[in-house]
């Protein structure tokens, strides 16, 4: 029994799941009801998938060890470069590929270089922040793209999949990329190699572990997630905006620090990602739904950000504190 | 007699301008507990990095069993049958124990060009085996490496080492930072390798460890081998003076 409390202590996830219960129970009464009601549901897993997308990118990359800030201008090149082709001419999925690889080609960049100079990912990236916006809006040609509706199978990705008009298709998206992640973290050799590059890099590579490579994928998977979030959003308005995701970088690594994932690396979990970005998502929209003033958003998350953090450390130090015999 | 299990011939290295090793040139049998000794920047971590794979040399060559070997990778040396402790114990301390000892070498259920699904039963039944093999025991396999004390991390480094079956073992200063009575227990699982006809080369500057399990002793300084007698041949006195 006091094994499995202290196992249970020493989840990273544990303190960010019990605040998202108690704020989901505090906005239902502050909103006489309104906050779990369906219509607000629909908004809240309207916007869900596409942060949480990022959110699950960013932490795996934090669990190798790396950090990733380019995410949101990403999030924004992908359906640009794709709209911008489909205007163009080109069919639908052959523009959905062309903009997954682009994002894939930016991911590896991101950790090529990262890797190959020596330099942090942080600087890396944040260098990458600022060319792929500059790119997303060159390649925009200052004039956002129409896509008529209708004429791409945006359905596919965006459409209502149960009869009540609660769940869209990009729900279900979002839960197979998480679910697929989650398993390549925990059952595969892969995710093996990804802990321990992050946990601990040099004995990563004394057990010869190819860490470069294994940081290089994970870039690449992050942008391309974030990508794909970047798609489904924007075939979700149907408009294609150089102006979008911007700040979301920020957005997804607290998502994943709320969730337990530790700056530096080796330690955290995709549904600690997901519930951090839930948080954000349940906070921002049971404010408005609170009718507290809207500004005070930022500072919730802030907040929250430092509370986490705090409460997880200190989650964990009693976790870690509780004896339990390891020798017979 | 039957070719030296390693042996180094000549082994030049340079650290951007630094002359790390000096020709070094070292013969161990099969079956030798051989104790390297010096003091620090003598030479003896950058042959061992080379052995193990994480440098290379600039000259001279490597032979396993009168065969010459080129070690370009951690994963080469461990192919070859060379494992290394080293006295961080690369461990990721974050990690359970069954998971550490296969980092890098997972067994897996199915795969698909290098990658697939761990076979966790395995893991975790073969660590447990593993562990007690060393004379180590352990409550579960799932315990945390960073929850265990020095020594008991440097059993399971050693329970690994042993599982993949290595020919020659490497300790680098496995004895660094543990109390008398986790080191008492390191030099007992060395003095158990030879036992098992597993040849190692400790590493330490506390010529007391060195002493107490090894058959002969290397001693370097500035990057050369300066003494190279039998245990019994030589005292911690006349090693103490040359270094």
């Amino acid at each position: 029994m006091r094994r499995l409390v202290k196992l249970f202590l020493q989840k990273p996830e544990l303190a960010s799941s019990i605040l998202l219960l108690l704020l989901v129970i505090a906005f239902q009464i502050r909103s006489n009801a309104i906050f779990l009601s369906v219509d607000n549901l629909r908004g809240i897993l309207g916007l869900l998938p596409e942060t949480a997308l990022v959110a699950v990118g960013v932490t795996l990359l934090m669990i190798c060890g790396e950090f990733d800030l380019s995410v949101g201008s990403v999030f924004a090149l992908m359906p640009m470069t794709m709209a911008v082709l489909v205007v163009g001419g080109w069919p639908f999925w052959a523009a959905v590929v062309v903009g997954l690889l682009l994002c894939a080609a930016i991911g590896f960049l991101n950790g090529w270089i990262t890797i190959r100079f020596e330099i942090p990912s942080f600087i890396t990236t944040l260098g990458m922040l600022f060319m792929a916006r500059s790119m997303t809006v060159v390649v925009s040609g200052g004039f956002p793209p129409r896509i008529k509706p209708g004429t791409v199978p945006s359905w596919i990705f965006t459409g209502f999949v149960d009869g009540g008009g609660l769940i869209r298709a990009s729900v279900l998206w979002f839960a197979a990329f998480a679910i697929l992640i989650s398993l390549l973290l925990a059952k595969t050799n892969f995710g093996n190699w990804v802990r321990a590059t992050g946990g601990y890099l040099p004995a990563a590579a004394a057990m010869g572990i190819p860490s470069g490579k294994v940081k290089i994928a994970c870039f690449m998977i992050c942008s391309v997630l974030a990508g794909f979030a970047g798609m489904i959003q924007s075939l979700r308005l149907n408009s294609f905006l150089p102006s979008i995701g911007e700040g979301m970088e920020l957005q997804a690594v607290a998502a994943a620090v709320i969730g337990g994932t530790s700056l530096s690396g080796g330690v955290g979990s995709i549904i600690g990602g997901l519930i951090g970005a839930v948080l954000i998502r349940v906070i921002d929209n049971g404010m408005v739904m609170s009718q507290i003033d809207a500004n005070w958003f930022k500072f919730a998350i802030g907040a929250l950000t430092i509370f986490a953090v705090v409460g997880n450390a200190w989650l964990r130090r009693r976790g870690r504190a509780m004896k339990v015999e390891t020798d017979k | 007699m039957n070719a030296p299990i390693i042996e180094t011939r000549n082994l030049h290295k340079w650290y951007s301008g630094v002359h790390a090793l000096k020709g070094v040139s070292l013969k161990v049998q099969k079956g030798e507990a051989l104790g390297l000794v010096g003091d620090n920047g003598a030479g003896k971590s950058t042959l061992i990095n080379i052995l193990s794979g994480l440098h290379r040399q600039d000259e001279g060559d490597i032979l396993l069993e009168g065969q010459q070997v080129d070690i370009r990778s951690p994963k080469d040396s461990m192919r070859l049958g060379i494992e290394t402790i080293y006295q961080y114990n690369s461990m990721v301390p974050l990690m359970t124990i069954s998971r550490n000892v296969f980092i890098g070498r997972e067994p897996l259920k199915w795969s698909i060009g290098g990658f697939g699904v761990l076979d966790e039963k395995k893991m975790r039944d073969d660590s447990v085996k593993a562990i007690a093999d060393v004379d180590l025991h352990l409550r579960s396999p799932d315990a945390l490496v960073g929850e265990l004390s020095g020594g008991q991390r440097q059993g399971v480094a050693i329970a690994r080492a042993m599982h993949f079956k290595s020919k020659v073992m490497i300790l680098d200063e496995p004895t660094n930072h543990l109390s008398v009575k986790e080191t008492a227990k390191v030099i007992g699982f060395v003095k158990g390798l030879k036992a098992q006809g597993v040849t190692s080369i400790f590493i330490s500057h506390n010529m007391h460890h060195v002493f107490a399990c090894c058959d002969r002793i290397v001693a370097m300084a500035l990057g050369q081998v300066v003494l190279d007698k039998p245990v019994s041949d030589t005292s911690i006195e006349e090693v103490s003076e040359l270094l």
